[in-house]
């Protein structure tokens, strides 16, 4: 079996499984761990505020835009970029179809993909020359802020190496700094991308009952 | 445990009560660690955004006081005892220390004297996180270890000894409330069974602003309302809440339940104070565990309320420049943001916001128990300064409205220390009675 044989196949689906299995695992803690109880009489509805906390936190608000737009532009650059690329770079439309959906959607031409890597590794780069420059940002980061900025970085420049197919070793590296990021995520920070449906939520439902979304 | 107590000890018996005090404070953060608190830790994703929204880092630029860091010895209790996945990364030997007790008083001035539980940080939070509320759950665990500020700990015995933070007995209301019926002519009265509104105020207005009393009997009188105020209970503040102590915001949460179901009243109306609204009106029935046989309506609710039915005819508009600061726990955390704007626009004629006003609108830098604790002085005064920049840009201001006695005394103070008497700071209810058509009034 070739390495590129081995990062795309057993080792891709073990990965693939701890990743799933890992992040169910944790989310699922977080939600058996429950909240307390709140018996004073509501005004708003918990539950319209746990969905009205998430849906108002994916726009900023407009008294913060001034001291923060900087990280707004990072951080939307990055993830919007990040996600176009996960789901319509060719060659992730064509491995999902032949490896796990068994269907396809139009990909993006190459060269919206440039343009979006280039927005989504602008965007990558400004958090995390932020992250290392300015002192809140050196005071409250630890380690695992640094490995999941790298790794992922790592992940999509090897990605951009690997377009063409040409190369079994490009693809190879790729797939298996994939499955390094699938096999890291769960135990680290990297699931803000499913907790922050609880925290906002749970906010949301804090407030909600109080008519109010902060 | 303070050092003059550890003084005298072995260097081992010290060591225990160290070990002890820190394990306290261990226990209550996890205690109160739900799976609210522990989303809002997972989910940090250390971005810093909430640093932008704090007054106390706008007004110092100290990195240490961005909201997220005020949390981390809470945020090691958890990754190392209850955060799911916790035994793979103890594996990799990742698991965080245990706070020590030096490193939890280190944290002391950023988990009282820094931090007003204003809720601000949270609308910058691209996760949503509650800094405040985690913030209120953590005291818990300072006063277990001991470690609450002085400031704090002398108001809490000030209360067990006359259920007043500032020490105000039911002699000293009494002589309040008279002089009050006497500026308006109206009777008050005390512990009277049957009335339909007991009313509760905070100290700061029965000693600074008695002023307030009689706006109630003005605004009541006009309403056709019955009213009371008890002298078992009539202290509004809590300062079990502030300082953190589970107990104690129960007791005096209980204190009034009592009265006011003792008397028989159907509403009980909690004052222009910020945090006593939430401590009775969203913390009280979760502190006693059961709802009251009454409702809590605040005063700025309630005044909007009875406005809106037609019963409180308002005469001439106040006509100088008025802007409204939004007290935290009554507006962004409280949910009453329309009612005071509601009032305004029927009382002043020339209202005008002020920048970020409604619920992105700055602390006046004292709440949650800031300004009872000497200790935070000068960081409170530094932190006034984002709200002066608020007033400042409004050209010919005459006077704010201050719907909270301890914003009003903080704004008070941090004027008269900078020598700026270019407005006058008045409370909303004053406000409306003041406007009151008293020819309509006496005829409705
Ligand atoms: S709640 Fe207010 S004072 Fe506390 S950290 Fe957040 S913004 Fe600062
Ligand atoms: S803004 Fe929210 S997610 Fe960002 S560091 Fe502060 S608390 Fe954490």
């Amino acid at each position: 079996m070739s390495f590129l044989q081995i990062v795309e196949g057993p080792l891709f689906w073990v990965a693939a499984a701890v990743f799933v299995l890992g992040a169910l695992w944790r989310v699922g803690g977080l939600i058996a761990m429950k909240r307390r109880r709140d018996i004073a009489p509501p005004t708003g509805s918990a539950a319209a505020g746990f969905i009205r906390g998430n849906l108002r936190h994916f726009l900023p608000r407009a008294a913060f835009a001034r001291r923060t737009w900087i990280h707004l532009v990072g951080g939307y650059g990055f993830h919007l970029g990040l996600f176009v690329l996960l789901l319509f770079a060719a060659p992730h439309v064509a491995f999902l179809d032949k490896r796990i959906l068994g269907f396809s959607w139009p990909a993006l031409p190459r060269w919206a993909f440039i343009l979006v890597a280039e927005i989504a590794f602008a965007g990558l780069i400004i958090l995390w020359v932020r992250r290392i420059s300015e002192p809140v940002m050196r005071l409250i980061s630890d380690a695992d802020d640094h490995v999941g900025s790298w790794l992922t970085f790592l992940v999509m420049l090897s990605g951009c190496f690997a377009l063409q197919q040409s190369h079994d070793a490009l693809r190879a590296t790729h797939m298996f700094l994939v499955d390094i990021w699938l096999l890291y995520f769960p135990f680290s920070r990297l699931m803000h991308a499913f907790t922050f449906v609880l925290s906002r939520g749970h906010t949301g439902a804090t407030y909600g009952r109080r008519g109010i979304t902060p | 445990m303070s050092d003059q107590q550890t003084a005298g000890q072995r260097p081992d018996e010290a060591q225990d009560d160290r070990q002890d005090g820190a394990a306290a404070a261990v226990g209550k953060f996890l205690e109160f660690t739900d799976g609210a608190v522990a989303s809002y830790f997972e989910s940090c994703v250390h971005c810093g955004e909430c640093a932008e929204a704090c007054h106390f880092y706008l007004s110092t630029g100290d990195p240490r006081y961005t909201p997220t860091y005020k949390l981390l010895p809470m945020v090691k209790a958890y990754r190392r005892a209850r955060a799911p996945l916790r035994t793979v990364r103890d594996m990799f030997g990742l698991l965080p220390d245990d706070p020590t007790l030096d490193e939890l008083r280190e944290w002391g001035p950023l988990v009282y004297d820094s931090c007003t539980m204003c809720g601000r940080c949270t609308l910058v939070c691209p996760m949503g996180i509650d800094i405040a509320g985690t913030i209120a759950r953590m005291r818990e665990g300072y006063v277990a270890a001991g470690l609450a500020p002085e400031g704090l700990v002398h108001a809490t015995e000030m209360v067990r000894r006359t259920t007043s933070p500032m020490g105000v007995t039911a002699k000293a209301l009494r002589a309040q409330v008279e002089h009050q019926e006497k500026e308006t002519g109206i009777p008050i009265s005390l512990d009277e069974k049957g009335a339909e509104y007991m009313a509760i105020l905070s100290s700061m207005e029965i000693m600074g602003y008695p002023e307030v009393i009689g706006a109630y009997a003005r605004l009541f009188k006009a309403a056709d309302i019955s009213w009371t105020i008890s002298t078992k209970a009539y202290e509004a503040t809590n300062i079990g809440v502030q300082i953190g102590s589970g107990a104690l915001a129960r007791e005096i949460v209980q204190r009034v339940v009592d009265a006011a179901e003792e008397l028989g009243v159907r509403h009980v109306i909690s004052p222009e104070c910020g945090h006593a609204y939430g401590a009775l009106r969203w913390a009280g029935p979760n502190l006693i565990g059961r709802r009251y046989d009454f409702e809590v309506v605040h005063i700025i609710e309630l005044i909007d309320r009875l406005r809106r039915e037609g019963r409180l005819p308002i005469g001439n508009r106040d006509a100088r420049r008025i802007t409204l600061h939004d007290p935290c726990q009554i507006v962004r955390r409280g949910g009453l943001l329309k009612e005071p704007r509601r009032l305004l626009d029927a009382a002043a004629s020339d209202f005008v916001e002020m920048d970020n006003a409604g619920i992105a609108n700055l602390c006046c830098g004292g709440g949650g128990g800031v300004s009872a604790n000497p200790r935070a002085a000068e960081l409170q005064s530094r932190a006034f300064s984002c709200k002066l920049d608020q007033l400042n840009a409004i050209e010919g201001l005459q006077a704010v409205v201050v719907p909270c006695a301890n914003c009003r005394s903080v704004f008070e103070d941090a004027l008269d220390e900078r020598e700026i008497d270019n407005f006058e700071i008045i409370g909303l209810g004053e406000l409306v009675a003041s406007t009151l058509d008293q020819d309509k009034a006496a005829q409705g």
